[in-house]
Formats: C-alpha cells, structure tokens, sequence
C-alpha cells in the first residue's frame, strides 16, 4: 500500500439523543481509497457515528453532538460547510433499500440532475449507464430502464441505491449494512463492486458479518456500546486484537 | 371444544351487528334520497297552455306592446268572455313568464305572419293543479277559484295543457314567482364562493402543513399551534360566519353578499380541515425516501418538493375535496356575510351579490307558496349531484395519483 492519505478524521466525537448519551469520545481515523468497516453489536452506534460524517443526524431534531469532524482537512460541523454540498460529496447507501417511486432511470439521473452535471441529455443517458454498470445492474435492467424502481428484487434494489449514490460521484461512500437484505450471490457482487470502487472512492461499510469486514475491508473498527473499543489494520483486528471484547465479538461470544 | 363454539358465535353475532348497522344507515339514507328525489323531479317539468295566436300583418315587434298583445290574442279566443273580472281570470292562468316568451316569439318572427298555436308559460297554481300536486276540492283546488278552473278546462278540453321541460329552473335565477324561479344564480354563487375558498385554503393548509410535519421545530409553540388547528376544525360554522362579518365585511369593508367574502369565509372553515389532512398525507411519506433524496445532497426544501408534496398528494386532494364539499353544503356562514339576500341577476363575478345553492335551498324551503317545496327539492338534488360528482373526483384523482407507481 502506497503512503496513506488521512480522509476523515473524527476526534473525540459524542453525541446525544435527547438525554441519552449514543456516543462516547470517538476517535477515528479513515483513509483515502480504502474501505473500513464498522463492527459491533447492534445498537452501540455504527449507524450513528456514519450519519454523524454526512450530518444526516441533522434530521434527527433531538439529536445533538460536539467533537470534531474534519475531512480533507475541513470541519463537517463549522458554521460555513454547507451541509448539502456536504452530502454531495459522500453518498450514502441506507440498511433498506430505498428506491425513488421513479422509474430506473430518474433514480440515478435524480442527483446529476439535481446538481447539473450534465449539460445534454446525452452526457446524461451515459452518466446512468456507466453509474448501473458500476453498480452490475446494467445487464439485468437495461430493457426497462422506465419501469418503476420499486419493482426490482430487494438485492436489484439496493445496487440501485448504489448506482444512484455513484451518480453524483462522491468522493466518500458510507454503506451502513448494504447486504443486510440479499442473498450470497447478491452479497458477492456488491463485495466485488466495492473492491473495485475503493479504487476511485473511499468507503466505510458497516457490516454485522464478520467474513464480509474481513473479506472487503482494509480497516476495521469495533464498537460497544457507544465507545470505540479498537481500530486498525483489518488483519491485525481479525488476527490479534489488541481488546478482550474484540476478540469476543470476532469469535462469536457477544455480540 | 365449547371455547371454540363459543367464539364462533360471538363472531356470527358481530357480524350481524354490524350488518344491521350498516343496513340502517342504507334504508335511512334510502328514504331519504326517495322523498326528496320523488318530490323534486316533477320541478323538471312544467305546465305550458297552449294559446291560438294569430297576427296578420308583418310583425314589428318594437311597435308593438307583448302584453297587451298576448291578451288580445286571448281574448280572440274566448270572445264570451265579457266581464273585466272575467277577462283576468283568464289571464291569471298565465305567468308574467308568458309575456317574455311572447315577446321573444314576436322576434323570432320579425317581418313575418304567424298563425298557429304557441304554448306560454302557467302560473305556479295551474302547474300544481295539472301535476295532480293539489287535488280539485268542490270547485276549487288550491289557490286557483272556479272561473279560473272552468277556462283551464276549457283549454284541457282543447289538449292545450302540456308538460314541458322546465327551463327556468337550471337557466333561471331565484324570482319571486315559482314557476319562473331557476337555481342558476346560486349555483354561480356557489362557483364562485369554492373557488375563492379553495384558492384561498388550498395553498394556505397545504404551506401550514409542510411548515409544521417538515420544517417547525418540536417545541411548546409548535404543539401549541397543532392543539388550536385542531380544535377550530371543531368550531361551529356560524363562529366562522361572524369572523367573516368582523374581518371581511366590518374591517375590510368589502361588498356584502359577495361570494368573495363568503369564498373567504368558506376558505377560512375549510383551513384546519386540509391543515389536518395535508399533515396526516405527509406524515404517510415514508421518512427512508426523504432520507435518500437528502443523501444525495437535496436542500429539505428540494426534498419536500420533488417527494415529500407528490408522494402526499392523493390524501392532500382527498381531504381538500372533503373539505371543500362540506363547505359548499355549509349554510350559517354565508347567512351571517348576507348571502342570504334575494337576487335576481345572476352573478357575473365574485364581486356581485349572490346566494349560494344551500341558501338557496333555505330560502326556498321558507316560502309559503306550494310550488317551491319541490323546487325546493329539485335544488337539494342539484346539491347532491355536485357533492356526489365531487366525491367521484376525489376518489379518482386518488387512484390516479395513487396508480402512478
Ligand atoms: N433517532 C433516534 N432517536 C433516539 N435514539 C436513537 C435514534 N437513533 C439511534 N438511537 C439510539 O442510539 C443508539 C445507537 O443506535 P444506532 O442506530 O447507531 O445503532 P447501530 O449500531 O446502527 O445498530 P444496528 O446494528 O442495529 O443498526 C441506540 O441505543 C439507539 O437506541
Ligand atoms: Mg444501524
């Protein structure tokens, strides 16, 4: 591996739902044109701490956080980050599908457009194509591409996400639990499809199987309970984890 | 075993009950709509007499005076008849309607002859009779006295007396006479008043609604607001009436018994009514697509209108459309705002004085004379229609909506 590149820093970040404390002193670090991956028994936050990167959680009205986010070097929280030109440039893949009630096409052609990215109807039909070929959609929808996106199976569904996310070419994807609803087959490609988008983007997957962090991943964190047990090398976490309740979990005793 | 029987039959009889319910409800609303359809559909026709007129030179008509003619040409055809007394009882059977349709028979014909049997409007009493609504009683029936019923059965004798398809009713506004009286005038009124209360209310509750579900914050202020829209879906309609009389007419000064202010007044009832449903059909949004669309980098308010308002929109119409149908059966407030007034003219716009169909049906059902009662009923079925075609809109646009994906 060549020299990393810091991506996303996170430090001491917590965050609060109403009273309830949901994160604790996070400290994490992701790297450019890698994939990490988030662990931990449900419910100790994975899903919290990666909508806290896009600031998803600004929907939440009882959420609240302190603590810093930098990526590339720029506060996500600072007054002046627009946070949806944040979200432009993170996509964002949901643990259900979640499709438009549009067809195929207006799916994936929804953020270009909304952005403007295409001058000519052209650029456009390509820019969905090539973003369902990234997603190994392509070859399966290409003969109704106008249908509704709701009609596809649950696996079809969520590479649709996928390709949609993809369209508006985001530097950061966070995937939380993207295979949660698909078969093996359906498993194995989006793995593929994320080993070759780590090329071009970084990824953070959270991910309740441990053969899947292991397979995908070149980082791995591991959560309990709100609190940021361990992270590093996905081969040292997997081999010789430095925490007691990593191990635990990693072998299937909590968790 | 018995357990199971048991529950059977606590089943069976629910379904009973229920069935009994809804049965009541159907015979009721049965009743209900065969008393005012078998009353109100003999207002569609009405009594024509058929009268010989015969003018034989080439017809003028600005020289000359329709009524004076018309009771010449009467006259013409009953020569015994000598006695003032006797000739206006002749007339009586008539409407004032018969001295218009003269004169515009007279212009239909200028420059011309005419020679031949015209059929003229009858007054409201020998309809009643000729309908068989008031029976003869000695020689009497209803308010027509004997001479007039010896020259009506003078001209039934002749076949002169004929049902004919009740033209005022639909083309005509209100008149003091009944056979002459139509419900065009309120119906524009009514036109007029729902859309100024829908232009009104529609984007108001639609914007309240998207305020409060999408971009308020939950506080004490918000729950307060929430707790009042809801409740002034409960208020009395006349509240809304005396609002309307206070802000419009007394405040605003605007005219009275204009179907502006009472559209406004209307839009103003039907308000927390969309408010409520506007909010339940965007609560119904599911919050994972709103989340996608701010996932890729939509502003709230992008979201809110390329998802959140289309996806909403079916139980939007919905609830709109119930709402505007109550508020075009709502009757008390226009009363308070002076819709109640009796016009003649039908309404050009939403400035001009006018009833409304409902008051119209009020105003109606108050007269003394026997003929309003199924005109009265003639205009709650027009009512109906409206209503009903109103609903069928609601429910299709629904499904259309709805059908999209
Ligand atoms: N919108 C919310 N309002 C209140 N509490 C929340 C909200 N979202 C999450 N929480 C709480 O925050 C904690 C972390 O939730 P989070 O969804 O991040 O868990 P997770 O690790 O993603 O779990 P899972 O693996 O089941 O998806 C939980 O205790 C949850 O109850
Ligand atoms: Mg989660």
């Amino acid at each position: 591996m060549s020299i990393e590149e810091l991506k996303v820093s996170i430090k001491n970040l917590n965050v609060f739902y109403g009273e309830k404390q949901a994160l604790f002193g996070i400290n994490l670090n992701i790297y450019a044109n890698e994939v990490t991956s988030l662990i931990g028994p449900s419910g100790c936050g994975k899903s919290t701490l990666i909508k806290c990167i896009n600031r998803m959680n600004d929907l939440v009205d009882i959420c609240r956080y302190n603590g810093q986010i930098m990526i590339d070097g720029e506060d996500v929280n600072d007054p002046s980050t627009d946070p949806v030109s944040l979200r432009t440039r993170i996509g964002m893949v949901f643990q259900k599908p979640n499709p438009f009630p549009k067809s195929l096409y207006d799916n994936v052609a929804y953020g270009p457009r909304l952005h403007g990215m295409t001058n000519s109807k052209e650029d456009l039909d390509e820019l969905v194509i090539t973003s369902l070929q990234k997603a190994g959609l392509f070859n399966e929808v290409k003969d109704r591409l106008f249908e509704p996106g709701t009609g596809l199976s649950g696996g079809q569904q969520q590479r649709l996400c996928i390709a949609r996310a993809l369209a508006v070419n985001p530097e950061i994807i966070l995937m939380d639990e993207p295979c949660s609803a698909l078969d093996p087959i359906a498993t194995a490609k989006i793995e593929e499809l994320i080993e070759e988008l780590k090329e071009k983007y970084t990824i953070v997957i959270v991910t309740h199987s441990m053969q899947q962090a292991a397979r995908v991943s070149n980082r791995t964190a591991y959560m309990h309970m709100g609190e940021l047990i361990e992270s590093g090398l996905t081969k040292t976490i997997f081999s010789n984890p430095e925490h007691i309740k990593t191990q635990d979990y990693i072998t299937g005793r909590i968790g | 075993m018995n357990n199971i029987l048991s529950r059977n039959n606590a089943e069976k009889r629910f379904k009973v009950y229920g069935f009994l319910a809804v049965s009541t409800a159907i015979v009721l609303l049965g009743i209900l709509l065969f008393k005012i359809f078998s009353t109100g559909i003999s207002a569609f026709n009405q009594s024509y007499i058929g009268v010989k007129i015969e003018i034989n030179n080439s017809i003028n008509s600005s020289e000359i005076d329709p009524r004076t003619e018309l009771r010449q040409q009467l006259r013409n055809m009953f020569p015994e008849l000598t006695t003032r007394a006797e000739k206006r009882t002749l007339y009586s059977l008539f409407s004032t309607g018969a001295t218009y349709e003269f004169e515009d028979l007279l212009k239909a014909n200028e420059g011309k002859t005419i020679n031949g049997y015209y059929y003229f409007l009858a007054s409201d009493d020998v309809d009643m009779y000729v309908k068989g609504t008031v029976k003869r009683e000695g020689d009497s029936a209803g308010r027509l006295m004997s001479g007039q019923l010896k020259i009506l059965d003078q001209f039934e004798e002749q076949n002169l007396v004929e049902l004919h398809i009740n033209k005022y009713l639909l083309a005509g506004a209100d008149s003091r006479e009944p056979e002459m009286a139509g419900i065009k005038g309120a119906i524009y009124g009514t036109f007029y008043a729902i859309l100024i209360a829908f232009i009104t209310s529609f984007p108001l509750g639609v914007l309240t609604a998207i305020y409060l579900e999408k971009l308020a914050k939950k506080n004490r202020l918000s729950d307060i607001i929430e707790t009042n829209i809801n409740n002034l879906a409960a208020v009395p309609s006349i509240v809304f009436g005396l609002l309307g009389l206070a802000i419009f007419l007394n405040f605003f000064d605007l005219p009275r018994s204009a179907p502006l202010v009472g559209g406004l007044t209307l839009g103003l009832m039907t308000l927390p009514t969309i408010v409520i449903a506007a909010r339940s059909a965007i609560k119904s949004v599911p919050p994972s697509i709103e989340e996608a669309a701010i996932g890729l980098g939509s502003s709230k308010v992008q979201t809110i209108f390329n998802f959140t308002l289309p996806l909403a929109m079916p139980g939007i119409l919905t609830g709109t459309i119930i709402g505007i149908a109550q508020a075009i059966g709502e009757t008390a407030p226009l009363l308070m705002i002076g819709m109640v007034a009796f016009v003649v003219d039908i309404p050009g716009g939403p400035m001009d004085p006018a009833t409304a169909l409902p008051v119209q049906i009020y105003l109606w059902a108050d007269s003394p004379e026997r003929a309003f009662v199924e005109r009265t009923s003639a205009a709650i079925m027009v009512l109906l229609i409206f209503l009903f075609l109103l609903n069928i809109t609601a429910v299709y646009l629904r499904k259309k909506l709805e059908k999209k994906w």
